[in-house]
Order: C-alpha cells, then sequence, then structure tokens
C-alpha cells in the first residue's frame, strides 16, 4: 500500500516542539518567586468609579497588593488609533469588562480566592447599547473628549447615484444584520513579565503583535520603548483578537512587576477572557440597490453601522475595510456609502480575521442573487455581468491592472469541482414533499491585500550567515500560529539556493529588529516576506562583488548551494563564498526592507487606490435542512482562493480550511449575545464553536498567480478565506428551504 | 497512593486528593504538554490518557485516579527523541499550526487507533469531536490520523 502522503510537504519549523508538548507557551513558563496577577471586574456596565477598597483582600492569604489606576506611573489611557482604552478604569467604568484593579498573590489560587474581597464602589450610569440611540445628538457622550459617539465615518461618494437610479429598471431595498462573535483562540490570553538587572522590563505573552504589546506596556510604565523588551513565545491562536486586551494583559503584568520588583504572571480564565476581550463587529447594513434590464447594477447605496463598544480599538480601520469593499466584488459606477463605528457600552469591538469584510460580503452576496432572480437572471449570469476582471475599475476608483484579476478563474474552478450546475438542479425550495431539504449555494469575493490606506505599511527582515554557512533569519512579523515563520524560512531557502535545515529562525525580540506594525490583514507573507527577499538580493549581492574582487568571476545565480557563473559552471559553493567573505573582512549580513507600494484616499470622496493589491475568491456549499427540527447539516465545501504563490502549500491549505470552519460557525452555530451590556456566553460550554462533527470534508484550491508587486509573488490568505463562506451558506440555506435569511447567525424559522 | 505517569510512579498524600490532575500534572510534574483551555471540561487541550481512555484532566481529581496509569504527550514521545509514527504524521500531513490542541489531539487519536487501527475518516472525526481546534477546521488531523493509522499498520 503506498503511503497516503508520497512525499510529505508540509514544513513548519515548530512542529516538532509542538507535536511532543515541549513547546513552552505563555502559562507553561514559570520564573523563580513568580507571583500571580488577577483581574477585578465590577458588576457595573456603566458607572462611576468612586472607591475601591481593598483592605480586606490585602488582609487574605497570600495576597501581595492591589493596584488600581492611581498605580499606574506612565498613561492610564492607551489605544492603536485613539488613545481612550483603561489599563484599569479611572474615574468612569464603561464597559462589563473594564478591569478595575489587579490583585497579586503568591499563588494563583490564593489571588483567585481573594477576589471577591476587593469593594468597590460607583455610581450607576444609564448604559448606552444601541448604536442608533448612541448617534442621536441628544445622547450624552461617552468619550466626551472625542466629541461625539461617533468614533468615525468614512465614505465612498462615485458617480451619480440619482442617475443610477433614472437607469435602473429593478430596485431592491434590503437590510442586513450581524452578529458579534468571540475568536475563541484555545489558549485564554496571559502575559510573564520582569524587571531585567539592566532596568529593561522583559515581557512574554500570548500576543499577537509583540510591537504594539511593547507600545503598551511603555505607554502604562511611562518608560521608553527601548526600556521594555518584548520577546516571542508559542502562542495558541489569535485570529486578529490577541492585539490590545493580549497587549493589555501583558502590560498589567509588567506593571505589576515594575511596583514589586518581582516577576508577575498574569493568566486569564476563559470566563474572563470572553468578557474581557473584543469581539467582531456586529453591523447593521442597509442597502438600496438598481440594475437595468440587462442585469447590470446601475447604482448602489449603503449605510453601515458597526457597534465598535466602549473603545475605539481598530474601529475605524475595520469600517475603512466595509467602506472600500461596500460593493463586494462587483464593479458598480454609481455608488454612494456611509459607514459608521458607534461608542455604546457594550463590549469593544476589534480586530478578527475578516476584519470588515464577512459582513459586508453576508449582504452584498445574496443582495446580488435576490437581484437577479427578479430580472430572470440565474446567480452565476448575474454575477458573470457584474464582477471585476482584468481591467475593472473598483468602487473607489481602483483600476484593477497591477495583477491578474482571477475571480473568474476562481469561480470556474470552484463551480467545477463542487459540479454546481448539476446539484443546482436538485434543490429542494422548500418543496413540502421532501422530508429532507437539499441546498447548493456559492459566493464571491475580492479583498484588498495588507493594510492598504489604513496606515504605514513597511516590515523588515535581517538575513546573517555565519561563519560555517547556517544562517539565521528573522523579520518584523509575528508567529501566530501560522506558520509565518517556516514561510520565511522557505523563502529565504529558494532565494539564497540553500537547503531550508540550514536556515534558523532567530527568537524574535522587539530589541532585535525594527518595529514592523502589526502581524494582521493577512500581511505577513507578503510583507516579511518580501523583506526577506529584498536581503537575500543585498546579500547576494555582498557575495557577488566579494568574490568579483577576489576572483574576477561574474557570479550570475545561486542554487543548489552554489555560486553559479553566466555559462552555468560552479563558481564555488555556497560555504566557501562564506569563507572568502569572512577572510575578507566582509560580514555576509544584510537588512532588507519591504515598503508596499503607495496606496492613496480620499476621505471625503472615498475615491483612490485603496490597496496595493488584490486577492480573489470563490467558496460554494452543499447542506441539508431538517423541516421539522430546523438543523442544518454542511454536506461539503469547496474553496478556491488566489494566493499568488504558495510558499508552503499544505500550510495554505490548513488557512483555507481553518478560515471555513469558523465561517460555518459564523453562518450557523455562533452568538456572543450581549444582554444588557453583559456578555451572555461565559465558556465554550454556552458558546459553541464548530467541532470535528459540525464539518463536512472540504477541498481547497490554490490559484497561483505571481504577483509582481510582491518580491515573493505571495499574497495573503489568513483573511479572505473567513470571508464569504457565511452568504454561501445563506444562499444554499435558501435554496434548501425557498427564504432567505438576513441575520446571523441563520436561525431556520419557516 | 500511588498513580503513575508515563510509567513513572508518584506517590499522593492525603491533601493532594482534591486537585485537578490537570494542575498536578503541570505544576508539580512539569508536564506542560497537558493545556488548559477552558478548564470546565469542554475544549479537550486538557486530554490525557487515563489507562488508555481519553479524559479531561481539568475534570479528573487526583482521588479519581489513584492507581491508574496516565500517559500524557510527554510519555507518548519515545525517550530517544524520536516521534511516535502518529506524531510524525500530525506534522507530514499538516495538521499543526498554533499547537495548542495537539497533544490532547494526538492523545484523542492515540487512543482511538488503540481500539480501532484502522478508522475512517467519519470515525475519526467522532473519535476527536471532544477536542477543538479553532486553527485547522481538523480536515489535516483528519489526514494525520489516518497516516499515522496505515503507517502504524505497517510497522
Amino acid at each position: 500500500m503506498e503511503d497516503l502522503l508520497n512525499t510529505p510537504t508540509a514544513f513548519r519549523n515548530d512542529a516538532y516542539a509542538k507535536v511532543t508538548g515541549i513547546a513552552k507557551y505563555a502559562d507553561d513558563i514559570t520564573i523563580p518567586g513568580m507571583l500571580h496577577a488577577v483581574p477585578i471586574y465590577s458588576d457595573y456596565v456603566y458607572a462611576e468609579l468612586i472607591a475601591v477598597d481593598a483592605t480586606e483582600a490585602l488582609k487574605q492569604p497570600g495576597v501581595i497588593a492591589v493596584y488600581t489606576a492611581r498605580d499606574v506611573p506612565g498613561k492610564v489611557l492607551f489605544g492603536q488609533i485613539i488613545q481612550d482604552y483603561q489599563v484599569l478604569a479611572d474615574k468612569y467604568i464603561k464597559t462589563h469588562g473594564d478591569v478595575i484593579a489587579l490583585l497579586v498573590a503568591e499563588t494563583r489560587v490564593q489571588a483567585i480566592a481573594a477576589i471577591p474581597f476587593v469593594r468597590i464602589e460607583a455610581r450607576e450610569l444609564p448604559a448606552v447599547l444601541d448604536p442608533e440611540v448612541a448617534m442621536l445628538p441628544e445622547t450624552p457622550l461617552l468619550h466626551p473628549a472625542h466629541g461625539s459617539n461617533i468614533c468615525n465615518e468614512h465614505c465612498v461618494r462615485r458617480g451619480d447615484i440619482t442617475l443610477g437610479e433614472q437607469a435602473s429598471d429593478v430596485v431592491i431595498e434590503q437590510t442586513f444584520k450581524t452578529q458579534r462573535i468571540e475568536h475563541s483562540y484555545l489558549e485564554p490570553e496571559s502575559g510573564i513579565a520582569y524587571l531585567r538587572p539592566d532596568g529593561v522590563m522583559e515581557v512574554m505573552g500570548s500576543m499577537q503583535h509583540p510591537f504594539s504589546t511593547r507600545r503598551f506596556t511603555a505607554n502604562t510604565l511611562g518608560l521608553a520603548l527601548n526600556d521594555v523588551e518584548v520577546k516571542t513565545i508559542p502562542m495558541g491562536g489569535g485570529f486578529g483578537g490577541k492585539d490590545d486586551t493580549a497587549a493589555l494583559v501583558c502590560a498589567r503584568a509588567a506593571l505589576c512587576a515594575y511596583l514589586l520588583k518581582r516577576p508577575v504572571k498574569m493568566t486569564y480564565t476563559r470566563e474572563w477572557s470572553m468578557r474581557e476581550s473584543y469581539k467582531r463587529h456586529p453591523y447593521t447594513l442597509q442597502y438600496r440597490m438598481g440594475l437595468s434590464q440587462d442585469g447590470i447594477i446601475r447604482f448602489a447605496k449603503s449605510r453601515f453601522v458597526a457597534d465598535g463598544g466602549a473603545y475605539c480599538s481598530v474601529t475605524p480601520w475595520v469600517t475603512w475595510r466595509s467602506t472600500v469593499q461596500c460593493c463586494g466584488a462587483y464593479s458598480v459606477e454609481n455608488v454612494h456609502n456611509d459607514t459608521y463605528g458607534v461608542y455604546t457600552n457594550n463590549i469593544f469591538s476589534g480586530a478578527m480575521r475578516g476584519f470588515g469584510s464577512p459582513q459586508v460580503n453576508f449582504a452584498i452576496e445574496q443582495l446580488i442573487e435576490m437581484a437577479g432572480e427578479k430580472l430572470g437572471l440565474d446567480e452565476l449570469e448575474i454575477r458573470r455581468r457584474n464582477m471585476v476582471r482584468q481591467g475593472s475599475t473598483t468602487v473607489t476608483g481602483q483600476v484593477l491592472d497591477t495583477h491578474v484579476v482571477s475571480l473568474q478563474q476562481a469561480m470556474d474552478r470552484v463551480l467545477a469541482e463542487i459540479d454546481y450546475t448539476n446539484k443546482r438542479s436538485q434543490c429542494s425550495f422548500g418543496d413540502p414533499a421532501q422530508d429532507e431539504w437539499y441546498g447548493i449555494g456559492m459566493a464571491l469575493s475580492y479583498r484588498g491585500m495588507s493594510l492598504g490606506a489604513e496606515g504605514v505599511d513597511f516590515n523588515s527582515a535581517i538575513i546573517s550567515v555565519q561563519p560555517d554557512g547556517s544562517v539565521l533569519i528573522e523579520t518584523g512579523i509575528h508567529e501566530n500560529g501560522q506558520g509565518s515563520e517556516s514561510a520565511m524560512i522557505l523563502i529565504a531557502a529558494e532565494h539564497l539556493g540553500i537547503p531550508k535545515e540550514r536556515i534558523r529562525y532567530r527568537m524574535p525580540s522587539t530589541s532585535n529588529i525594527p518595529d514592523g506594525g502589526t502581524t494582521v490583514a493577512s500581511r505577513g507573507t507578503i510583507l516579511g516576506g518580501g523583506a526577506v527577499v529584498n536581503a537575500a538580493k543585498i546579500l547576494k549581492n555582498i557575495l557577488t562583488t566579494e568574490i568579483k574582487t577576489a576572483k574576477n568571476i561574474d557570479v550570475s545565480s545561486f542554487r543548489d548551494s552554489g555560486l553559479y557563473d553566466t555559462n552555468n559552471e560552479l563558481v564555488m559553493s555556497w560555504n566557501d563564498a562564506i569563507k572568502l567573505c569572512y577572510s575578507r573582512q566582509q560580514y555576509p549580513y544584510a537588512f532588507g526592507v519591504f515598503q508596499a507600494p503607495k496606496v492613496s484616499w480620499d476621505e471625503h470622496t472615498g475615491q483612490g487606490n485603496a490597496y496595493f493589491t488584490w486577492v480573489y475568491a470563490c467558496q460554494a456549499v452543499e447542506l441539508k435542512v431538517n423541516p421539522k427540527t430546523r438543523q442544518v447539516t454542511v454536506l461539503n465545501i469547496v474553496a478556491a482562493h488566489e494566493v499568488g504563490k504558495a510558499i508552503n502549500p499544505d500550510m495554505v491549505k490548513g488557512q483555507i480550511y481553518g478560515g471555513l470552519a469558523t465561517a460555518v460557525g459564523y453562518a450557523l452555530l455562533e452568538d456572543c449575545k450581549s444582554e444588557n451590556g453583559k456578555i451572555v456566553p461565559t465558556n465554550f460550554h454556552n458558546y459553541r464553536i464548530a467541532r470535528a462533527t459540525d464539518l463536512p470534508e472540504m477541498t481547497a484550491i490554490l490559484i497561483e498567480n505571481h504577483d509582481p508587486q510582491s518580491p515573493s509573488g505571495a499574497k495573503g490568505v489568513g483573511e479572505p478565506t473567513l470571508e464569504l463562506l457565511a452568504p454561501a451558506i445563506a444562499n444554499a440555506v435558501y435554496r434548501a428551504t425557498g427564504k432567505r435569511f438576513y441575520t446571523l447567525p441563520i436561525r431556520i424559522e419557516l | 497512593m500511588i498513580i503513575t505517569v508515563n510509567n513513572k510512579e508518584h506517590q499522593i498524600s492525603e491533601n493532594q486528593l482534591e486537585t485537578k490532575l490537570s494542575l498536578w500534572l503541570r505544576d508539580d510534574l512539569g508536564l506542560t504538554g497537558v493545556k488548559i483551555g477552558c478548564d470546565i471540561g469542554v475544549c479537550g487541550t486538557c486530554t490525557v490518557l487515563v489507562d488508555l481512555a481519553p479524559l479531561r484532566s481539568c475534570k479528573v481529581l487526583l482521588k479519581n485516579a489513584i492507581g491508574k496509569s496516565i500517559l500524557t504527550i510527554e510519555g507518548l514521545t519515545p525517550a530517544d527523541g524520536s516521534l511516535h509514527p502518529l506524531q510524525q504524521a500530525f506534522i507530514d500531513a499538516g495538521a499543526i499550526q498554533c499547537g495548542f490542541c495537539t497533544p490532547g489531539m494526538v492523545l484523542t487519536a492515540f487512543a482511538l487507533l488503540a481500539i480501532n487501527p484502522q478508522p475512517t475518516r467519519q470515525q475519526v472525526r467522532t473519535a476527536i469531536k471532544g477536542n477543538l481546534c479553532r486553527c485547522t477546521g481538523y480536515q489535516q488531523i483528519i489526514d494525520a490520523v489516518m497516516l499515522g493509522a496505515q503507517r502504524m499498520s505497517k510497522q
């Protein structure tokens, strides 16, 4: 019998450690003399904080200290965009997840036991929980310094929607609502900090962004950035969710360590994590869309309201992506979009894999089918008539001509793989004669890569070749579990022409390499990989120059651990070239930078080249619905994604499968409900994410058109995988039941 | 009172009887391959084998483990530093991402293969349903268990 895997191709530099259990995550680390910190919450959603009385708590066994905002030596407020996020509640408790105080004890058991003894006195205020109410001019301001409960607004103004309306034969209007969901990384937040003998506060933790964590920590302690060193250790999942809150957990551990001059660990329980950590934004999306008889979309007017909760976090960036992608993967000439991120007293919303596009796609990918049906065009034809193609102009005026626009390719591959057209004819549409309803559905998406006009977008890499020819690399990208370090090793191996086994990824630290921004927006491979390629170019140039000077030979290629001339003759081995370098007192050391190509954005018109490149995807799903129990069973999923170039194909597929699984949860299972401002789910027993038995077999199709603007050829894949299955499921549910569902999660009511 | 962990016997004292097995393994024995994801017996990251049955160690008190034999991920790994074929299969099939579910997942799969050496994909799916994973969608984990089963049957 043949091995199921003829040639194992999956590569991870951390696989051995993870499969043997020797990988040390934050809570696995102990430091002699280490204390344990725990958060103190209140029962309030919105209140004026009057007093915190720790007298009784401090008498409890093992309790060392209780700290409040008054003990913060630096600034109490921080944030990536607007500094409104409280390290510890200061004068006001603004949401139920606010931490009022930190309690430190000798053991974690002692710390948890003492929590009830901290007394909090506060004057309750009327909470504002509905974003539409929050936006009313008479509603009191949650952050008076901001001057409005509207955290941010974005718009798109393209063409003239009045003209579009006049050109339309059919107009449809629909409102869609999407829910709040929890990232559900399996490892709860944890941070560990200690003051080093050289006075530097060293921090390790379960966080996505070491540089973001460093900023939070330095701000809290009132220190310079170089006074804090954040080191990377294995992290048990992030999905966008281990930024602000996780960084703050680290900063709080550092605060206690700083004040007590002892190592402090702060590990969250699942209950604290669910209560306090930010979620995916719930959206209300109102659409009015018109089409002419030929099926062309003539205008789209939309208004999106995102509940940002009590703090800004990255709401302006999340909602900006919604704005840019407000018409999904379709060309529309007349567009009018208004998007609002709104402050309420709810749990705050922030980054989550997908980042503002899953909500929009849920709406637009149903709307397009509804429009087609009104015009007598099937769901494939209506898409074909409007989808972006090579040279199309996006709704923000960007011409898609710098890369291969492979949307049609993705769609064709998926439809063929799942046998869409044949299966389409078997759909039940709620046929009362059938005791089990079958449906198939699909969706398209496109996605701007990396940060776009959200912010500065550059990254660096260091390649340092050791005297024996072995290589150390590092980048400003963080290993979140996705395999970024492995991808960087593979890119370096390819460009240096040496085996990946000769390359080690150096343990990253904020003190080693420049701030590369956050590992978000599916930008790891494209930005970090680009920097590795550019560093490799510099390194190869060093070697080529030395050989030219020493031997007057021109090296033209690096492969198979050797350097070759233009005639493909071996000039010298890699090892000999490195030896030559050292003997000539030249370090084979390179620092490479990749700066994302220029993007542009006009905030007033919502026009510009929003992202330097785009990816395209199609996903399709088969499912059945039990008319009696209303149970939906997903039978099959096929997904095709443009990835530019698959650096580590098994890991790319893993990204797709994982995104699909979370998207099944988004569509059918997950709902992080809030009642009176308090998050209802507390743990995985009442917050249900997809189990193996909730999922079908999945097929991942990789479409590779190397992107000329990406030095490695690769684009991102993490987020696109999670942005379009919910509407595909909604469309399949429609063809199973004959009913459309405009609210997530889909609850079948017949 | 003795609990055997990875073939090594440990004496348990009276005052330890109400301790959670998960915390004892992590804090007292340093076996941090046992992960704490939910601490209420739902996520499966703390899975260990108790007399070869996969149990959530956060739901087991030491008093209920007396006289039993516990296997953790550290005990599955051969002493010479090589890998059990099932562990190797997890690597080769690309079943590892963040790795937090991996120890529990491998142990649950190991227990399945001990009683059903040639499972179907659906049987694997059912066996691992008590082990949550947010990264992989389980697809490559199932691939890994099938690959491991195949390789183990050849040995």
